[in-house]
């Protein structure tokens, strides 16, 4: 293919300066994602401020038990991510691609455990805006909890989803020989990606879950 | 005159080394890009351009004119929405920054051309989605997109929210790309004390645009989703708040108009430079004030909500805060004018819109300190006053940044001169209608005239009729600039690679400049415009 897809740019000058670039634009990137959710947590904020016995009420609605569960799926494969970068900065890309592999199916579980929360609220009619149906709350408050819930959640799960398939592209990367000791950029910024990923559930549970 | 030229004629540039239209639409050279970026904003600017005559044409007259008071309020919003996101906000930096900002650093691409690329579908994609919005029904809302009106008007707010959710992705990979490249691929002798200030100003302006931007972002979703699903973040009579949709909003646009103001003060820089032959007075002073503006600039959103019911102690801490803002403005206003002060000023057709700037731009900043002080601005709230304060600050200093822009520029992009005598015709007609389409309004509004309104009772009249006069004369300005400038890519004469005797280092390059920016690494020996020590020609 063409000079795009050969791991180093000559314009870069040096390989370090190649990889620093890529970085440097990876941490502006996140810094502007944690922006987007920075919103939904003032929101919360202000609503919680406002709706302070509706919003306690309604996190007993959630099940804080299974996203204890999730939050240790999420920090186990966060710690297999940095196995991963370590693996394949001494080279072994073989089990690079396994601890990626494993982090990949730990995030799996996650996503399953939510959807399976997400039909829960469904039956319950625990859902936002219009589609609020619980009675035994206030639809004042009540609503505007929950629809900060799937919003922050949903936004959470979208990014699981790229932070998936970033991290399979990684292992296809793996499996086809595509990373070294000398060349693992991308594995490194998609490290970065899935912590902080992993990094806004940490927000997210205590805020939603624990909060009384 | 310059015999720099002389053996690089032959060679092949940028615009020709490939030319079919594949090579352009995958093309990952910044140039093109730039150049791509230029003719969709100035696109943007004719349709903006039209809707802002139509209601010019409709406000002759205190009652009906032209349209019906519904067709009004849409137009004025699709002129707000289309000058705004699409021709102010990535005007500069997307199209010049793009263009000059790797030749400025002596680097070959920007950090992430791929990325770069994407930026330009982005922007044309959300672009695409606001036009069908406004084709579909428009907006009557205003750019602003206040709640709750806009979580329950009928007309087409979604399509244009999402087409400018889009365009704000744009904006954010652009910023992230110019910060990452200043960083990383500063050719070799250029550190951090030599940069040319107009990529501080972009650095500055990228800084805003990343840190901004996802807050727009977030909330123009958060409005969409309440217009599809009820959500009631905003709806009051679903628990929400609508002011805290004014927070979001202005925590993003405050800043925003400083994503716009800043590039056209790195322009400004440039050009006064060049054409005082004299390095700038000042240097550290611009590059602090550039991020001192960018600062403050997050501190002061509260402004534009001294009426919402916000404590008078909060607006008095942000009316201060906003004041700050024009003591870093009048840093740079200070520095320009002690820059040309002795230099020996070559008045040519960049330099006098840059006289244009600082008119505008010092009266402008003036009555921003005006509406800053909460009690004056009680009176001036939503009226003309305040139209007349942001065209002249916003829209006075980023089109006359552009125009200075792509008239210093024009021979390095496209190799050709442009006809001096009929720009300084068109310079003038624009700078003169300029003011008097937008003094009247300060007039109107202090005589109580409501912005948006469809009709004013005839006292009103003269001075409306003298603004739409103004607006006439900006329009045949334009008209006349578009003319030649075509007429210059065709028949123009051929430009030396530095025509203006530029010390600028983008003036390294050959005009217009080859696939690779340069043919050897370009040294930076000396400050970029210094003039003090004679250079020999050199096109690296
Ligand atoms: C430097 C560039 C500046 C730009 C581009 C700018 C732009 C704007 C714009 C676009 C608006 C109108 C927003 C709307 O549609 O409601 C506005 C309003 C306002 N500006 Fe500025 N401004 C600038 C500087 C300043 C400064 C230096 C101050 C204060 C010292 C200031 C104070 C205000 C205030 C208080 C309002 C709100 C007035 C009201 O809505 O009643 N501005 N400005
Ligand atoms: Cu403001």
């Amino acid at each position: 293919m063409s000079t795009e897809t050969t791991p180093w740019r000559e314009y870069f000058g040096s390989r370090e300066n190649q990889s620093q670039a890529a970085q440097l634009g990876m941490w502006i990137f996140l810094g502007s994602e944690v922006l987007l959710f920075a919103n939904l947590f003032v929101g919360y904020a202000v609503y919680r401020y406002y709706y302070p016995e509706v919003f306690v009420e309604a996190s007993h609605h959630l099940a804080a038990g299974w996203a204890t569960v999730q939050t240790l799926l999420l920090v186990t494969s966060s710690l297999c991510v940095v196995l991963a970068v370590h693996f394949i900065r001494s080279g072994r890309a073989f089990w690079m691609g396994v601890a990626l592999l494993v982090a990949m199916g730990l995030g799996l579980g996650f996503l399953v455990i939510k959807g399976w929360e997400y039909w829960k609220h469904w039956e319950e009619g625990a859902l936002p805006g219009e589609y609020y149906r619980l009675a035994e709350l206030p639809e004042r408050g009540g609503s505007l909890f929950f629809t900060l819930y799937f919003l922050l959640t949903g936004l959470h799960a979208v990014h699981m989803l790229v932070g998936l398939s970033v991290l399979g592209w990684l292992v296809w990367g793996a499996l086809v020989g595509r990373y070294t000791a000398e060349y693992h950029v991308p594995v490194e910024v998609g490290g970065l990606y899935w912590h902080l990923v992993d990094v806004f559930w940490l927000f997210i549970y205590p805020l939603l879950y624990l909060v009384e | 005159m310059n015999p720099s030229t002389a053996g690089s004629l032959a060679e092949p540039d940028y615009l020709n080394h490939e030319t079919t239209v594949r090579s352009w639409l995958l093309t990952r050279d910044h140039k093109r890009i730039g150049v791509m970026f230029l003719v969709l904003v100035l696109f943007a600017l004719l349709l903006g351009g039209v809707f802002a005559m139509l209601l010019r044409i409709e406000l002759l007259t205190p009652g009906p004119t032209i349209m019906g008071p519904m067709t009004y309020n849409r137009v004025f919003t699709l002129h707000g929405v289309t000058m705004v996101w699409l021709f102010m906000i990535p005007a500069i930096p997307s199209a010049f920054g793009n263009f000059v900002l790797p030749l400025m650093l002596g680097a070959k691409e920007v950090a992430f051309p791929r990325l770069n690329l994407a930026s330009v579908y982005i922007y044309a994609a959300g672009a695409a989605l606001t036009l069908f919005g406004m084709v579909w029904s428009g907006a009557d809302t205003g750019w602003t997109f206040y709640t709750p009106y806009s979580t329950t008007s009928p007309t087409a707010v979604t399509p244009i929210l999402l087409g400018v959710f889009i365009i704000g992705f744009s904006t954010i990979i652009t910023g992230l790309n110019f910060i990452t490249t200043t960083h990383t691929l500063r050719a070799p002798g250029m550190h951090w004390s030599r940069i040319p200030l107009f990529v501080w100003a972009i650095y500055g302006t990228s800084v805003i645009q990343v840190v901004a931007t996802p807050v727009l972002a977030m909330v123009l979703v958060l409005v969409a989703l309440e217009r599809v699903a009820g959500v009631g973040i905003f709806d009051p009579s679903r628990g929400g708040d609508p002011v805290l949709f004014q927070h979001m909003f202005w925590f993003y646009s405050h800043p925003a108009v400083y994503i716009m103001v800043l590039p056209a003060m790195g322009v400004i820089t440039e050009v006064v430079c060049a054409f005082s032959r004299k390095n700038i007075f000042g240097y550290r002073m611009i590059a602090a004030s550039t991020f001192g503006i960018a600062f403050v600039g997050f501190f002061s959103w509260g402004h534009h909500m001294f009426v919402s019911g916000q404590s008078t102690f909060g607006s008095g801490i942000f009316g201060v805060l906003s004041m700050l803002v024009a003591i870093f403005t009048a840093i740079k206003i200070f520095n320009w004018v002690a820059t040309m002060y002795g230099g020996a000023i070559d008045l040519k057709v960049p330099l006098l819109y840059v006289l244009g700037f600082i008119f505008l731009l010092t009266f402008g900043g003036m009555t921003g300190v005006a509406v800053a002080t909460t009690s004056l601005d009680v009176h001036w709230h939503d009226t003309y006053f305040i139209v007349a304060h942001f065209h002249y600050i916003m829209v006075g200093s980023v089109l006359m940044a552009f125009l200075a822009a792509l008239h210093y520029w024009w021979p390095k992009m496209f190799g050709r001169l442009f006809p001096e005598r009929w720009a300084f015709v068109a310079a003038c007609t624009i700078i003169f209608g300029f003011i008097v389409t937008f003094l009247p309004q300060f007039l109107l509004g202090n005589m109580g005239m409501p912005r948006r309104y469809y009709q004013y009772p005839s006292e009103m009249q003269w001075l409306n009729v003298l603004s739409t006069a103004g607006a006439s004369l900006l329009a045949f300005g334009f008209g006349l600039i578009g003319i030649y400038l075509l007429w210059s890519l065709r028949y123009g004469k051929e430009s030396p690679a530095n025509p203006w005797g530029s010390r600028g280092y983008e003036w390294f390059s050959a005009s217009p400049p080859g696939p690779h920016n340069f043919r050897e690494p370009p040294r930076f020996e000396r400050e970029v415009h210094d003039y003090t020590v004679s250079e020999a020609p050199h096109v690296y």
